[in-house]
């Protein structure tokens, strides 16, 4: 069921309080999804700082604030949103909600990240782009 | 001297009267209002009917003014007839009294629509004291009530009954609030913001009946709609109350018609205010009158010398949290008018400006409307704005406050209200030696409006008298431009008891992880606990209730009350250790004991495996009470330092404060359990325990001061009760005790704390019980789960194959 680039039937909407995150291990990857009321986004759960569980930070508008030093992650673009995160950033993950479920796309690029953990990312091009997440069947 | 007599107590009389106690020659002076009142601040009912201020807060000039200006005052009379020839006024009580000259400060009506059977118990108007009193006494939690008319009055008087806890709905003629003050779009956001304020607003429909028998059950619409209502009030405008003009032969328009030295078409009769007809227009806002005064004071005593010129129409809606001005022309059908507009729809922020010929014409603003006195300023002054063309819609930032005040022109007004400019009150400051706020709304009136101008009063007098002192306004991020001290206000006034809430209001909608945290515990101690707690807008800890660790595990540290354990505990905790591998078992330095590496899904079967409370390590709440031995074993001791200790942490723990509290009991002076360097300390002595406050050793290391030394260790706790929930209330969110102790100064927390009146420390005490009556061991959440993911890991409903 699991070809290439496909989407992976993750949690029940309600499972995941309103402006929380949290964080759910798929495949070999741990992912930070999101609600934000309106939609639910999904970005890599270490933060580029100090590894930090960014699904336990702070929801700030469309961004989450990491719990260990306070760098600010978007969780759109997966960029640094303040002084210290400027020029780091995170993978984001394209959701979409289906019958009260939040799917999670997933290619299968993904598989091969581990090995190329210590790489350097560039930012604004991570292996999953960012991109619109489509929330229209959210009811 | 010669009789002058004055009809009617209101604003705009007393004001007038104000302005001929200045000017010479005196006079013999008599005043009737038909209210039973003192001279009070009709601007500010709406304030009275939400509960934020009292009848006294807003009397502008109580009895001892009358008193000391030989005015004889006659409250409760109504003037029923004006005999011009004969010169004299018949009261309601039969009293006939003689004048030389007569003033007519009679004011407004409210305007009644033609609605069928109006009369009806439970419909009220909001005109006067007494009508905002008996709303008061009417209004309650959950019933149904309907403002007739969506203007400043009416929207004012609804936000009252909302937070009174009516369920309140603005029922408007228009086709957008405020229509005499706002465009459409202007309308639009402020429909907007009642709306997420819990208001509902009807537009565009006509009243024709009040439904019910006797008693007011609902509303019916043209076209036959209805809503039911508990409580209708009638805000749809008001009308010059002009009985007395026609009685005493004067020419009455709309109005009584007064000519550019208030003079009406009678010599010896006067008219100011609301009553009074200028130049085709009939004012109803404040400032007009004030300025009508000034000219009519002049003109009254025989110096008749400056002209009134008409008022820039100016209004500003007094409803905490939404903001709107508006002045001047407000039209796009301005002949000649460029209009210069800018919206920002997430903000809720509208502004919109007339120019005409180069200068400003009409102004509004919603949502911000911090730049208010400039652009009056400028449209009072006519300024040239072409040069400033690119620049209209962004004054110089806020931040700057300062120099935007020495940037303020003399004749720049700052109390709209009462027409008070900076001129004047730098005259004050300099030749009356004011150098409060009180002083300077005594000495020149300003700020005793609507009050929206405090803050600037407040910065003149900062930049002007070298010692004055205010409170520094600091907010707490971006998110939301108010004071922790303002906050607090909004939040008690506003009846808000969610973060979130009051982000959409009062915020920009989102906050951030230094806002939402605040706001959390200001919510808490605010409701002592006794309101839905969303914990989306606090820190992790607070929502797993351990301390997050750098490699995003968690540590536990249970509650060992005064730092006393036993065998027991102890073979417990080992187990735990074990059991769940703990990687780390460490004593802390405040005599507990630290479990750490604990996953956050282990958290709930490591607390119940411990079976003892939380210690609450990871919060901004009560740390723990550390003791010594006191005197069961020491050799040494001369108070049960352990027991005392034991029950301070009982009596606190579970309890959010602004940051962490530790706190210390020890049972001499030596002082072994170092209370003297904790946020609350217990010291014994031979026979009394002084109880010590703001003590600090971390960052900063700071001796407690002491609060007061007492007798027995009941009285000790008490004071240390009080402090703590003073400190509570009063201190900014994580600001430790001994920053506040400093910033408030011991001898204030004193007199407001162990030697306050008897009813406020009761308060603080009975607030102090509420709050603890809601708390509870957080670790008990283990059995009561917060939603099903708060400790575990989600789990993919179908699997990845990598």
């Amino acid at each position: 069921m699991n070809g290439a680039d496909a989407w992976i039937r993750i949690v029940h909407c309600c499972d995941i309080p309103l402006r929380e995150g949290r964080a759910v291990k798929v495949g070999n990857r741990e992912i930070a999804i999101f609600n934000l009321g309106d939609r639910f986004l999904a970005i890599e759960n270490r933060c580029p700082h100090k590894g930090g569980p960014l699904a336990d930070g702070i929801v700030a508008g469309s961004t989450v604030v990491c719990p260990l030093h306070a760098w600010k992650m978007s969780l759109e673009t997966g960029k640094g949103a303040n002084g210290p995160s400027a020029s780091s950033c995170v993978e984001t993950f394209r959701t979409r909600v289906e019958g009260g479920i939040v799917l999670l796309e997933w290619r299968d690029t993904y598989k091969e990240f581990e090995e190329n953990r210590d790489a350097p990312m560039i930012c604004g091009q991570p292996s999953g782009i960012a991109a619109m997440t489509d929330y229209s069947s959210l009811a | 001297m010669k009789k002058l007599v004055v009809v009617g107590n209101g604003m705009a009389g007393v004001a007038c009267v104000e302005q001929i106690l200045r000017h010479s020659p005196k006079f013999d002076i008599t005043m009737f209002g038909d209210e039973t009142h003192v001279n009070y601040n009709r601007i500010l009912l709406s304030s009275v009917l939400a509960g934020e201020k009292s009848d006294d807060d807003i009397v502008l000039n109580g009895l001892d003014w009358y008193q000391r200006n030989n005015i004889d005052l006659r409250l409760g009379v109504r003037i029923v007839g004006v005999d011009s020839q004969a010169k004299t006024v018949t009261g309601d009580d039969g009293s006939v009294n003689s004048f030389d000259k007569l003033l007519l400060a009679t004011g407004s009506v409210p305007l009644i629509p033609s609605i069928d059977e109006v009369k009806k118990d439970g419909v009220f108007v909001f005109r006067n004291l007494d009508d905002t009193r008996a709303l008061l006494e009417r209004c309650r939690p959950g019933l149904k009530a309907v403002v007739i008319g969506g203007g400043l009055l009416g929207l004012e008087a609804a936000r009252g009954l909302q937070v009174q806890g009516c369920d309140v709905t603005v029922v408007h003629l228009m086709e957008w609030l405020m229509e005499r003050q706002l465009d459409t779009t202007g309308g639009g956001y402020l429909a907007q913001k009642m709306n997420r304020m819990g208001i509902t607003v009807l537009l565009g429909l006509s009243t024709t009946a009040i439904l019910g028998n006797g008693r007011v059950e609902g509303v019916q619409f043209k076209g036959g709609g209805s809503i039911p209502a508990d409580l209708v009030v009638i805000a749809a405008g008001i009308r010059p109350n002009v009985g007395l003009g026609h009685e005493a032969g004067l020419e009455v328009k709309r109005g009584i018609v007064v000519n550019d030295y208030m003079e009406t078409s009678q010599p010896d009769i006067f008219a100011v205010g609301e009553c009074v007809q200028h130049n085709g227009i009939c004012y109803g806002l404040v400032a007009p009158l004030i300025e009508q005064g000034k000219v009519l004071a002049a003109t009254i005593t025989g110096n008749r010398g400056p002209k009134y010129e008409g008022s820039v129409q100016a209004a500003k809606l007094k409803i905490m949290g939404v903001d709107v001005f508006s002045a001047g022309e407000i039209g796009d059908k301005l002949d000649g008018s460029e209009v210069i507009r800018y919206e920002d729809p997430a903000l809720g922020i509208y502004r919109k400006l007339t120019l005409k010929d180069g200068k400003l014409a009409g102004v509004i603003l919603v949502g911000d409307t911090a730049d208010s006195h400039r652009y009056m300023d400028w449209l009072r002054t006519q300024k040239d704005l072409v040069p400033l063309r690119r620049q209209l819609l962004f004054l110089a930032p806020l931040e700057d406050a300062g120099s935007d005040i020495a940037q303020m022109a003399d004749s720049e007004t700052v109390c709209g209200c009462m027409g008070v400019t900076k001129g004047t009150i730098i005259q004050a400051i300099h030749e009356k030696g004011v150098n409060t706020l009180a002083q300077l709304k005594e000495c020149t009136r300003a700020s005793t409006g609507c009050g929206s101008c405090s803050g600037l009063c407040q910065s003149l007098l900062k930049a002007v008298v070298p010692e004055f002192a205010e409170e520094v306004k600091t907010t707490i991020c971006r998110c939301i431009p108010y004071s922790e001290g303002q906050l607090r206000d909004i939040l008690r006034s506003q009846q808000l008891k969610s973060v979130q809430e009051v982000l959409e209001i009062y915020g920009n909608g989102t906050g951030c992880e230094i806002c939402k945290p605040a706001l959390s515990y200001m919510l808490d101690v605010l409701w002592c606990g006794d309101h839905s707690e969303d914990r989306s807008a606090r820190f992790i800890n607070d929502r797993v209730h351990a301390n997050i660790q750098k490699d995003g595990t968690f540590s536990v540290v249970p509650r060992i009350r005064g730092g006393v354990t036993s065998p027991d505990e102890l073979r417990r905790i080992a187990d735990v250790a074990d059991k769940y591998q703990i990687r780390m078992v460490k004593i802390t330095g405040s005599q507990r004991i630290d479990l750490l590496g604990v996953k956050k899904s282990d958290l709930p079967k490591v607390w119940a495996d411990l079976g003892m409370p939380s210690g609450q390590a990871y919060t901004k709440g009560v740390r723990m009470v550390k003791t010594c031995v006191g005197t069961d074993f020491c050799r040494f001791g001369v108070q049960d330092s352990t027991s005392a200790g034991t029950e301070l942490e009982r009596r606190f723990e579970n309890l959010f404060t602004p940051h962490k509290v530790k706190m210390g009991a020890v049972g001499c002076p030596r002082n072994c359990a170092e209370a003297t360097v904790k946020d609350i300390g217990l010291v014994g002595q031979d026979g009394s325990w002084q109880v010590v406050v703001g003590g600090a050793a971390g960052k900063k290391v700071r001796k407690a001061d002491l609060l007061v030394t007492v007798e027995s260790t009941e009285q000790a706790l008490e004071a240390a009760a009080l402090f703590f929930q003073y400190y509570r209330e009063g201190a900014n969110y994580l600001e430790r005790t001994y920053d506040f102790v400093e910033r408030v100064g011991i001898e204030k927390v004193r007199k407001e704390t162990v030697y306050a009146s008897e009813v406020a420390k009761q308060g603080l005490l009975e607030r102090l019980r509420k709050s603890k009556e809601h708390s509870s061991d957080a670790w008990l959440e283990r059995d009561t789960l917060r939603n099903p993911t708060q400790f575990v890991q989600i789990q993919p409903l179908e699997e990845v194959f990598v």
